[in-house]
Parts: C-alpha cells; sequence; structure tokens
C-alpha cells in the first residue's frame, strides 16, 4: 500500500508540499489509469519529493463538459477547484493527464488559478535530469518503442520533446510513428468523444491510429494520456495483438525500468 | 489617344467595383461581434512575415508548396510590370521604365523566365486537380462551382502568362524593325524561343495588332482578375496577410472563457457578490446568445477566417472525424460560414438590417451531426497555411446546442450529469477519490 499524504493532512500537521500531484478522474477512477497513478507515485515517493494529492477535495477540472459545449458546468468546476487550490496556496501542480494539464495551465489562469502546471513527462524528465531518479538496468534494451502524441500535449500546447527525452532514456530503440509531433493523428478521445459513440462513419479514429502504430511493428506503445491509452490498448485488442504489443504509459516505463512495478 | 481614353475608363470601372465589392465584404465581416486583438504588434508582424509572406506552414507538403511558391513569387514580381503597363496606358507611352537600361533588360527578361515557371506550375496544378485528381480536391463540399472556381483560377493564369509572352515576342520583332514607337529596350529569352518562330514574317502591322491585342488582353484580364477575387476563393492573396497578422498566438489548447458565462457563475457562487449591483439591463439591447447560432454570433475575426479560406482542403484531409468517414469536414464548416455570411449581408442590403430570412448557419448550413463529430484535436488548425481556426466555430456552435437548446447527445448529458453531481464524469463517489492508495 501507498502512503499518498492529502493536501488536508499536511496542512493540519502545518507542512506544504513542493508539488501538487493532480490525478484527474480517469487517473482515480478508471482501473487501467489507477496503475498510472500508482505507477507516477511510486516515482515521486522514490525520488524523494515532498508531494500531496487533493484526494477527497479534487473535482474534475471541467474539460470534458468545456469541450463538449458546456461552458457553464466548466467554469462552475473551475470555480470549485480553484477556490480549493488558493486556499491551500498551491503554486506548482503536476499532473499525469493532458487534458487536465491543458486547463489547469491555460484556462484556469483567467478564471483566477495561476499555477506553474507541468505534464508527468516534463517533471520525470526534470527528475531525471536533477539526479533524483537514475534509470539503471535494461528492462528495455533493444525494445522497439513508438509513442503516441496526445492532442492536448502536443499540438495544444508544444510537448514534443519530454517524452521522447525520456523514453530514449531507456536505452530502447525509439520508432516514430507516420503521424507524429505536429501532425500526430488523434486516438479519437478528445473532445469528450470519450464519454459518446463516435457519429456514424466507416471507421472508428482508434483503430486508424492503432493500425498505423501496429505498422511500426512495437514491442511497446507509449502513451502519456489516460484516455489515449485506453483507446490505443482497445485498439490492440481489436486487431488481437495484445500479448505481442504492450500499451504503457510513460511513467509506467520509467517506473519498470526503475523496478517499482 | 483613344487608347489612353478607353484604358483610363477601363481602368476607373475596375477600381469602382473592386472598391464595391471590398466594402461589401468589409461590412459582412464587421458584422461579427467585437474581439480584442491589439495586443502583442511585434509578435502578430513577425507571424505574419512567417506564416503569410514566407508561407512556411506550406512546407509541410513539399511538392505544392514549392509550385505554389512560384506563382505567389511570379505574381508578386511579374506584377512590378503592371506599374509600367499602368503609366504607359495611361499616358500613352511605351515601356516608359526603359529608360533604365540594363537593370530593365535583366527585369524583363526575368519577368519572362517567371511567366514561363507560373504558366509550368499552373499547368501542373491543373493536371493534380483533374487528371490526377488528388484526394483533397473532392469530397462533398467540393461541388460544382469551387470546382470550377479553382480551375477557372489557373486558367486565366495561364492565358494572362500566354498573353504577356506573346506580346513580348511582336513587341521585339518590332523592335528589330526599328518600328515607330517601339523603343528598343528589354531582353526576351522566353518569347522569343516560344512565339517569335510563329510571327516570323509578319508584317508590321500584323505584329502591331498581335503586340496591342495582347498588351490589352493582359492588362484587362489583369483588372478582370481583381474584381473576381471578392467572389473567389482566391481571395486569399489578399486575405492571408491580415489574417495571419491577427491570429490567435496563445496555446492552441486554450479555449476561451465565455466572459458572459463568468458574469453568471460569480453571482451564483460568490457568496458576497450582491444581484443588485449589477446595472438594470438595457431593454434595447439584443438579447445576448451563448454560443454560437448564426453567422453574427462569431467574432468578426471567425467571418475573416471565412473569407480567407482557399479551399485547400489541408485542414479535411487531417481530420480525424473525416479520415474515419464521418461527415465533418474542416473546410466545409469554413466554406459553410462564408455562404450564409455572402447571404446574410445581401439579405441586409435588400430589405435592410432587422430582416431576418428564418435561416440560420447552424442546421442550414452545418448540421450537429458535423458538430459532434469533432474531437477538438486541432489538426485543422495546425494544418491551415494561413492560421484559419474552425475549431473556434465547431465549439461556439456546440456551446448554443448544449446552453440554449439543451441539445448534447444523451451521453454527454449524463456525463454532465455525473460531473455535476460527484465531480468525475463517470458515476463514482468524490468519496472514493483516494480508493486507488488503498490498493495494491
Amino acid at each position: 500500500m501507498l502512503n499518498v499524504p492529502t493536501l488536508a493532512q499536511m496542512k493540519a500537521s502545518g507542512d506544504a508540499p513542493d508539488v501538487l500531484f493532480w490525478v484527474g478522474c480517469a487517473g482515480s477512477f478508471d482501473d487501467r489509469a489507477k496503475k498510472i497513478t500508482k505507477a507516477f507515485a511510486k516515482l515521486l515517493e522514490k525520488a524523494g519529493i515532498k508531494y500531496a494529492v487533493l484526494g477527497t477535495e479534487e473535482s474534475c477540472t471541467g474539460d470534458p463538459a468545456k469541450r463538449a459545449g458546456n461552458e457553464f458546468l466548466f467554469q462552475m468546476q473551475a470555480f470549485g477547484n480553484i477556490q480549493t487550490l488558493n486556499a491551500y496556496e498551491v503554486k506548482d501542480i503536476v499532473t499525469t493527464c493532458p487534458h487536465c494539464f491543458n486547463t489547469l495551465k491555460n484556462e484556469y489562469p483567467e478564471l483566477g488559478g495561476n499555477y506553474t502546471v507541468k505534464h508527468h513527462s516534463q517533471y520525470l524528465q526534470e527528475l531525471l535530469n536533477e539526479g533524483k531518479l537514475s534509470i539503471e538496468g535494461g528492462a528495455f534494451k533493444g525494445k522497439k518503442i513508438t509513442f503516441h502524441d496526445p492532442c492536448y500535449l502536443g499540438r495544444a500546447n508544444g510537448v514534443y520533446e519530454a517524452p521522447r527525452a525520456l523514453i530514449e532514456k531507456l536505452d530502447s530503440e525509439m520508432v516514430e510513428l507516420k503521424r507524429s509531433r505536429a501532425n500526430g493523428l488523434c486516438c479519437g478521445a478528445g473532445g469528450a468523444q470519450m464519454f459518446k459513440e463516435a457519429e456514424k462513419g466507416e471507421k472508428e479514429i482508434n483503430i486508424e491510429r492503432t493500425e498505423e502504430a501496429l505498422q511500426a511493428n512495437p514491442d511497446i506503445i507509449a502513451a502519456g494520456c489516460p484516455f489515449c491509452n485506453t483507446m490505443l490498448t482497445d485498439g490492440v485488442k481489436h486487431f488481437e495483438k495484445e500479448s505481442k504489443v504492450k500499451v504503457y504509459d510513460l511513467a509506467e516505463l520509467v517506473a519498470k525500468a526503475e523496478d517499482l512495478i | 489617344m483613344i487608347q489612353q481614353i478607353l484604358f483610363c475608363i477601363a481602368l476607373g470601372i475596375a477600381i469602382f467595383i473592386f472598391s464595391k465589392n471590398l466594402k461589401f465584404i468589409i461590412r459582412n465581416i464587421k458584422l461579427g461581434k467585437d474581439l480584442d486583438v491589439s495586443d502583442r504588434k511585434p509578435e502578430r508582424i513577425t507571424t505574419m512575415l512567417k506564416v503569410a509572406f514566407g508561407q512556411t506552414k506550406m512546407a509541410a507538403r513539399p511538392i505544392p508548396a514549392i509550385l505554389h511558391f512560384i506563382v505567389y513569387a511570379g505574381f508578386m514580381i511579374i506584377n512590378i510590370e503592371v506599374l509600367e503597363i499602368l503609366i504607359d496606358g495611361i499616358f500613352g507611352t511605351h515601356r516608359v521604365l526603359s529608360f533604365l537600361g540594363p537593370v530593365y533588360d535583366f527585369a524583363i527578361g526575368f519577368f519572362e523566365v517567371l511567366a514561363l515557371l507560373v504558366l509550368v506550375s499552373c499547368v501542373v496544378f491543373l493536371v493534380r486537380r483533374n487528371v490526377l485528381r488528388i484526394k483533397r480536391f473532392f469530397g462533398r463540399e467540393m461541388t460544382s462551382w469551387p470546382k470550377a472556381d479553382a480551375n477557372y483560377i489557373l486558367i486565366i493564369e495561364v492565358v494572362l502568362m500566354t498573353a504577356l509572352l506573346k506580346m513580348n515576342a511582336a513587341d521585339y520583332l518590332l523592335q528589330q524593325m526599328d518600328a515607330d514607337h517601339y523603343v528598343k529596350a528589354g531582353s526576351f529569352p522566353i518569347s522569343k524561343a516560344l512565339f517569335v518562330p510563329f510571327f516570323e514574317g509578319f508584317s508590321a502591322e500584323t505584329l502591331m495588332l498581335i503586340e496591342r491585342v495582347g498588351w490589352w488582353f493582359h492588362i484587362l484580364g489583369i483588372l478582370a482578375f481583381l474584381n473576381y477575387l471578392p467572389f473567389s476563393k482566391h481571395f486569399h492573396i489578399i486575405m492571408a496577410f491580415p489574417n495571419t497578422y491577427f491570429s490567435n498566438l496563445d496555446a492552441k489548447g486554450r479555449f476561451t472563457n465565455m466572459p458572459e458565462v463568468k458574469k453568471e457563475v460569480e453571482l451564483m457562487m460568490d457568496p458576497t457578490a450582491d444581484p443588485f449591483a449589477v446595472p438594470a439591463p438595457d431593454t434595447n439591447a439584443e438579447p445576448t446568445r451563448f454560443g454560437a447560432k448564426d453567422v453574427t454570433d462569431l467574432n468578426w475575426r471567425q467571418l475573416m477566417n471565412a473569407y480567407t479560406c482557399t479551399e485547400c482542403g489541408r485542414c479535411t484531409s487531417e481530420c480525424p472525424a473525416n479520415q474515419t468517414g464521418k461527415l465533418l469536414s474542416p473546410r466545409a464548416i469554413m466554406m459553410a460560414t462564408r455562404d450564409r455570411l455572402d447571404e446574410v449581408g445581401k439579405n441586409i442590403d435588400k430589405h435592410g438590417e432587422k430582416h431576418d430570412d428564418g435561416k440560420a448557419l447552424l442546421r442550414d448550413y452545418i448540421s450537429e451531426e458535423e458538430l459532434w463529430a469533432c474531437t477538438s484535436c486541432n489538426a485543422c488548425v495546425e494544418a491551415c497555411p494561413v492560421n484559419i481556426d474552425p475549431l473556434s466555430i465547431i465549439m461556439d456552435l456546440r456551446r448554443y446546442l448544449v446552453l440554449e437548446e439543451s441539445k448534447a447527445p444523451q451521453e454527454l448529458n449524463m456525463m454532465s450529469t455525473n460531473i455535476e453531481n460527484n465531480g468525475a464524469p463517470w458515476q463514482f463517489s468524490q468519496a472514493d477519490r483516494l480508493k486507488w492508495a488503498q490498493e495494491s
């Protein structure tokens, strides 16, 4: 069992964390995404970071509501979260979800929430660069890893290098997808599509994307977003390749290399 | 003398009609809601120079990028000669700038080379559209007019360049004959090779006729082309510049926080807010709508985007929904916005400002099915060579559907209910948010 401190506990003991780990709804409730959350928490612990989570005080950032057109609900959520965050005087946030990352970073400031927000790929890269984490051993030596750029990390915020830097440190073979970086193809989950059936068409977007990823013939498809992870995992299952090709989050890859999971 | 008078009349008419049409478009764009983009001027100029002038975003597809750059550079540079044509036309002179000597000779020779390159590029473009039938140029929104428009532009350019070279060939031969009025000036590497062999042995009168016809054809063609622009996708040659200058400089993931919603949320959530402190509503003011139902609910930048679109289809070909056979096409969103705006503008001119034709952008032009197919991935925005943002229009229409009509797909309504009730898009209790830490 992990010892995960909450902000409330810390404050009660007169302490404050260096960084708030914003877990997100998928990271809190989705069985697959919870593994990513745990892997990242273990990494934070290993690196000796004084972190905390909001726990039961965390609520949806409002991203899916906003993209679905429900601006009212989004701003209600933002208002509540900003009140909580500001009450705890939070300054630094790290999150494993690019949607939370984008919303907290870009849309909250105008509503009164000003924080330094990092995606966990950026944060892990910093920990590695500062020597607080180091990847040893060759868990992924010779493995072919490809990376799927999440739209809300890549195109939306221009973060392309941090995830790649992590994969490179794994001593594995990085293969780029045909459509990558700014040209990356969406997994199909963005814009609240995750929560509805796709409109009628010839194909599911995640099948199109997974097909492309499988063409690169990887051992591992790396993702940096819990929703992309779900879409790609489903895609791999669709092609019945789940025994050969694994979909892992960047945090899981680093944690595996560190023998933490 | 007659020629000078005719030229001045033609020029006057052309400028008059063009400014009238330009005014129509500017007025239409101003029908959009206010948007303040007076900030970050140096960054805006840099963006315009890079994206519009330098065409950096075209580079993603190298073959059309090179061909397009040739036509663009050729068009800009050859148009320097139009300056001379204008002076010659008004004052009845001939090659008035020829006093520049070797510089002039070089310039005319260089223009000829460019003219040939433009001509060849346009032919290749025609082949790509009509013989190779590249997929991007088709699709449901590419009906007969958009297809014809693209071909007309290319054919007009081929004809204009041919007229220029023919005129030069006749001019060159007349210069050789020491014909009156035809000063010996210019160098003609291309027209000499291409057209002179056909004109050999023609009398001076015939050559003068060819030269004059070529001259008139070239300048009338340019004036006609100028007036074709406001009705055509080719208008992008002008609009690309203001459109990139005013384009969004923020992170693409940052969607606007609707200020009218912010006001309401603050009133509701803030215990210290005084509802009576709000000024009494202006009863004459138009009721504000949440989101966009029609083009007049969009902001002027979105409307300018619509007039800038050149229907190249890079957005649609990158769109994940479109690639997987969904109805959504970002290009169709832009074309629908422009067509509807044109219609609204014409209605105002005919029936006055208050006229309601009972139609709207939503449903009459853009269907709900298109809107709900979008993943908000920003691929269309990234792909546009002139920084058009189809996603912002899709979002504003979605906002209207949800906030004014409560018309979201059923699953999304359930998602919203979950967020409202338990702070997550799924039905999990907020009290269980930290359960993951207890699980091994």
